[in-house]
């Protein structure tokens, strides 16, 4: 599962073709295809039961789709588990929160980094030798992720006790430690209020220039979407409708009944 | 006129010089970053300081020349401000969250050729506004996130400045010799800085001040409070403000003790716990905040922890403050404290990183007596000070012992304090500023013949020489009798009762004082749960009997406390009402800054303050509301107003004014 080759910005990072899930009789995706460029951000939209978090779940390799295939950088998959989609540089963040309450955010942030850390059982458990200078290194890491994320002040705070704005953000660390090509995110600005979704935005817009990352997100605030977004892939009833830039996707017919109803 | 500072050290180059040699090793700053505390000593500053001056030097700034700075208490900044000081150019600090409309016009009105600034935020204000500041040419930051792709041909990171700078010195040995000549040629009555005042009142002004008023005022403060080498102080507080460039720089550089910057500004509480600072200043609202999440914290705490801290914070409030004044306090009392001391106090101090601090200042409003009094009783030695902007800060300060919650103390040595006829207070300080920057017109309109500085604070000094402010000059008033009317001090000493949210007193032109009061909806909704008081909204809970008795009470008492000060005893308030409603910004009552406006509110209330003045036992209102949805709805009224008879006035003075 090595890199096919060298993957260039605007280059097809991942693609998704003619994929469907379903979960007995229910059909939560039918025959949809898309793909995703090295640097872009792409939107996935669409009213609730599109499909659009099964779309996410079988991009990093937690649902298995019946048919259709998904390649990443080039190399079709082959029915995986998460932690191989997460080795291979796909990172995640959840619709609901999913962090872990009694720890503090430094060490919420550090798990991001698990993956990466190559020292051996035996060192680490002592947390000595090698696994110390390791540990020092990763510590740069992720204190420059909170210095990016401007949560400097919850550094030792456990996360359960922060507002869920914070949390969200915390959790957006989390995955940047695995240093991801390739960025999920599940309705990042879901129950935020505006200032947080300004700043959230930012941080989302800083992330793809700064470190490249290219980046897939859910989100319901179309004027987000629209803002942040090279390209929007538009889900209903697990099918796709329609697929483009921002201005063509609000322009299309079959969106705006999708979202606003059809006359009868 | 102006003395010349101790060694002949009259500007701040000189001074780092001086420290760089006689405490070379010393920390004379540190920086939390990426969540370690980086340290540097004064030699490292000092030739950080001349190759930043250097290289700023090689990209065109000249003595005279206008460098602003803009951003949070950021190493960097400061030092910026040090490299233009050599040079003889003059430093021009903006308060970061200013708008980019106010900055524009600072910056324009300073005509600054250089600025320096934090980040990617503060650059991109910068080029916003830049062409209505025509004179300014090169933006150098600090932080580069987000910056790599903009046009750098005339934004550069501080860093490489410094760089060139050292290239430039390493060229040969005359580059540095010409440095440090100009250092000492350069003279204490230039202008070393300028502030601009924050700007209540209209435009913003720049106040120029020179190094060696700077030098010999903080000279005089830190004499006055003993600082040394050894305190620590964390930096905070807007690099625009007085407050700052007097305790982070200014005393720093005349003591030569370390100025710890904190990460971000919301990481300074941790960072001071950290760093333990010793000696420190925060405007009311700081402790007023530590106060709230303490009590708040401690409504979560376990049983005994609860017993455990209010039986000690009784006996801090007995014994206390006596302590900590020197007073003669009975052994078996000192010995109670000391144990409150190990398991209270002590702890908490430690929570809010107060531990090490021997010397607090609360400064640019009044505190509340309560507060003021919570924090003396625990240990910290916080106390009050008076200052502007144009005395390079200290005009009145309390020295150790004498402190009360009610006045801002006795004169500070070298200051000359008058009162004038309308009882104005004016002064002549040793940092007293210079005028402001190219107006003139208003600096003659600030002095007093004989040079004394208005302060447009009316005040008085009382028996024992303490200064009292008492209100803006502008806002006091008189009564038909021609007593003196000065509403905010009433309102003020009104509102320091938790139970009283707002207060609004009348009285101009009239026979006597009235006044219209908001309760505040926690404290009292908390009493009328505690009380078994069944309300339904605000409105309710104004217009009950009980909640009036209470009220009543807390009016006596400010009556009581108005009786004991001869120039107020006229003050005093014969009737009052609490209102039916919560003054808001919504409705225009008030500023979004929370500040009562008083003339909108006289008007929409007209029939309230004719009730008050008739004599009538209740008055009907109506009035227009808006919710918070846009919707606007009407809210009648019947509202009941209470007598009360004034306490006699102690004094035989009677009425002065």
């Amino acid at each position: 599962m090595k890199p096919a080759q060298s993957i260039n910005r605007g280059d097809v990072l991942l693609e998704v073709e003619n994929v469907s899930l379903r979960f007995g009789g229910v059909k939560a995706i039918t025959d949809v295809s898309f793909d995703i460029r090295k640097g872009e951000i792409r939107a996935i939209i669409g009213p609730n039961g599109a499909g659009k978090t099964s779309m996410l779940n079988c991009i990093n390799g937690f649902y298995h789709p019946q048919e259709g295939r998904i390649s990443y950088r080039g190399v079709k998959r082959e029915a995986m588990r998460p932690y191989v989609a997460a080795s291979q540089g796909i990172a995640r963040t959840f619709q609901n929160v999913a962090l872990f309450k009694g720890m503090s955010t430094l060490d919420n942030i550090m798990v991001g980094r698990t993956l990466k850390m190559t020292s051996p059982f035996f060192w680490q458990l002592w947390r000595h030798g090698p696994a110390l200078r390791e540990e020092v290194e990763h510590r740069k890491f992720v204190e420059e992720i909170i210095d990016f994320l401007e949560i400097e002040h919850i550094r030792k705070v456990p996360v359960g006790k922060l507002p869920y704005g914070l949390q969200k953000r915390v959790e957006l660390g989390r995955a940047l430690a695995m240093q991801p090509e390739l960025l999920l995110l599940d309705e990042p600005m879901a129950g935020m209020n505006l200032e947080e979704k300004e700043d959230m935005c930012r941080f989302i817009l800083d992330v793809s220039s700064q470190y490249g990352t290219t980046i897939a997100l859910i989100e319901h605030d179309m004027g987000v979407v629209m803002d942040l977004s090279d390209r929007v892939v538009v889900l209903e009833y697990g099918r796709k409708i329609a697929d483009g830039t921002p201005d063509v996707v609000k322009a299309d017919q079959k969106v705006i009944d999708a979202y606003l109803g059809v006359g009868h | 006129m102006t003395r010349t500072p101790a060694q002949g050290l009259d500007t701040f180059p000189k001074w780092i010089a001086h420290h760089a040699k006689v405490r070379p090793q010393r920390p004379a700053m540190r920086f939390k970053d990426l969540g370690i505390w980086r340290e540097w000593t004064w030699s490292q500053i000092a030739s950080f300081v001349r190759a930043y001056a250097i290289g700023l030097q090689d990209i065109g700034l000249k003595r005279g020349d206008k460098i602003a700075i803009v951003g949070s208490n950021r190493p960097k900044l400061y030092w910026s401000i040090m490299a233009a000081q050599s040079l003889g150019a003059i430093p021009v600090p903006v308060y970061a969250d200013a708008v980019a409309d106010e900055m524009a016009y600072v910056l324009d009105h300073a005509e600054v050729a250089v600025a320096a600034v934090q980040d990617q935020e503060q650059v991109d204000k910068l080029i916003s506004i830049k062409d209505r500041v025509p004179s300014l040419g090169h933006i150098l930051y600090d932080e580069p996130r987000g910056l790599r792709d903009y046009d750098h041909t005339k934004l550069h990171p501080i860093d490489a400045i410094i760089e060139r700078g050292s290239a430039i010195l390493k060229e040969g040995p005359d580059v540095a010799a010409r440095f440090e000549k100009a250092v000492a040629e350069s003279k204490g009555d230039e202008i070393s800085i300028i502030l601009y005042t924050s700007g209540t009142t209209g435009r913003s002004k720049g106040v120029m001040l020179t190094a060696a008023g700077c030098i010999n005022a903080a000279s005089d403060s830190a004499k006055f409070d003993g600082l040394t080498e050894r305190d620590e102080v964390i930096a905070y507080l807007p690099l625009a403000w007085v407050g700052d460039h007097y305790l982070n720089y200014a005393q720093q550089m005349v003591v030569g003790f370390c100025v710890n910057c904190p990460e971000s500004p919301e990481t300074a509480v941790l960072d001071r716990r950290e760093i333990g600072t010793t000696y420190a200043f925060a405007p009311p609202r700081v402790f007023e905040g530590m106060l709230t999440s303490i009590m708040i914290r401690m409504e979560d705490a376990g049983w005994l922890k609860q017993k455990m801290f209010h039986h000690f914070l009784g006996v801090a409030k007995k014994w206390g403050e006596k302590i900590l004044n020197g007073q003669s306090v009975p052994f078996g009392a000192r010995l109670h404290y000391g144990l409150g001391e190990f398991l209270v106090y002590g702890p908490l101090k430690n929570v809010l990183g107060l531990s090490s601090i021997r010397i607090g200042y609360t400064a640019g409003e009044a505190i509340g007596p309560e507060l003021f009094a919570f924090f003396r009783s625990i240990g910290l030695n916080l106390k009050q000070l008076y200052g502007q902007t144009e005395a390079f800060l200290l005009v009145t300060a309390q020295p150790d012992g004498q402190i009360r919650a009610d006045t801002v103390g006795p004169v500070m040595p070298n200051v000359e304090l008058q009162i004038s006829g309308d009882g104005e207070v004016l002064y002549k300080s040793p940092g007293m500023f210079k005028g402001y920057y190219k107006e003139p017109e208003k600096t003659a309109e600030t002095m007093t013949a004989d040079g004394y500085v208005k302060t447009g604070d009316a005040g008085f000094l009382d028996a024992t020489g303490h200064l009292k402010i008492i209100d803006r000059i502008k806002d006091v008033g008189k009564l038909k009798s021609g007593a003196m009317f000065a509403p905010k001090y009433v309102e003020n000493k009104l509102k320091f009762f938790p139970n009283i949210k707002e207060a609004v007193a009348f009285g101009q032109d009239r026979d006597f004082v009235t006044c219209f009061i908001n309760i505040d909806m926690t404290a009292m909704g908390n009493w009328a749960e505690r009380n078994n008081v069944a309300y339904a909204s605000y409105q309710e809970l104004a217009g009950n009997t009980q909640v009036y008795d209470i009220i009543k009470g807390h009016v006596d008492e400010v009556n009581r406390s108005l009786a004991g000060e001869p120039m107020m005893a006229a003050s005093q308030i014969r009737r009052f009402l609490i209102l039916h409603k919560e003054l808001d910004a919504d409705d225009g009552e008030m500023t979004r800054t929370q500040k009562v406006r008083r003339s909108f509110v006289a008007e929409r209330y007209a029939p309230l303050i004719d009730g008050l003045y008739t004599g009538a036992d209740a008055a009907d209102i109506s009035t227009q509301v808006t919710f918070e949805d846009g919707r606007k709805g009407v809210i009648s009224a019947r509202v009941k107003i209470v007598d009360l008879t004034p306490a006699p006035v102690a004094a035989a003075q009677g009425k002065a004014a």
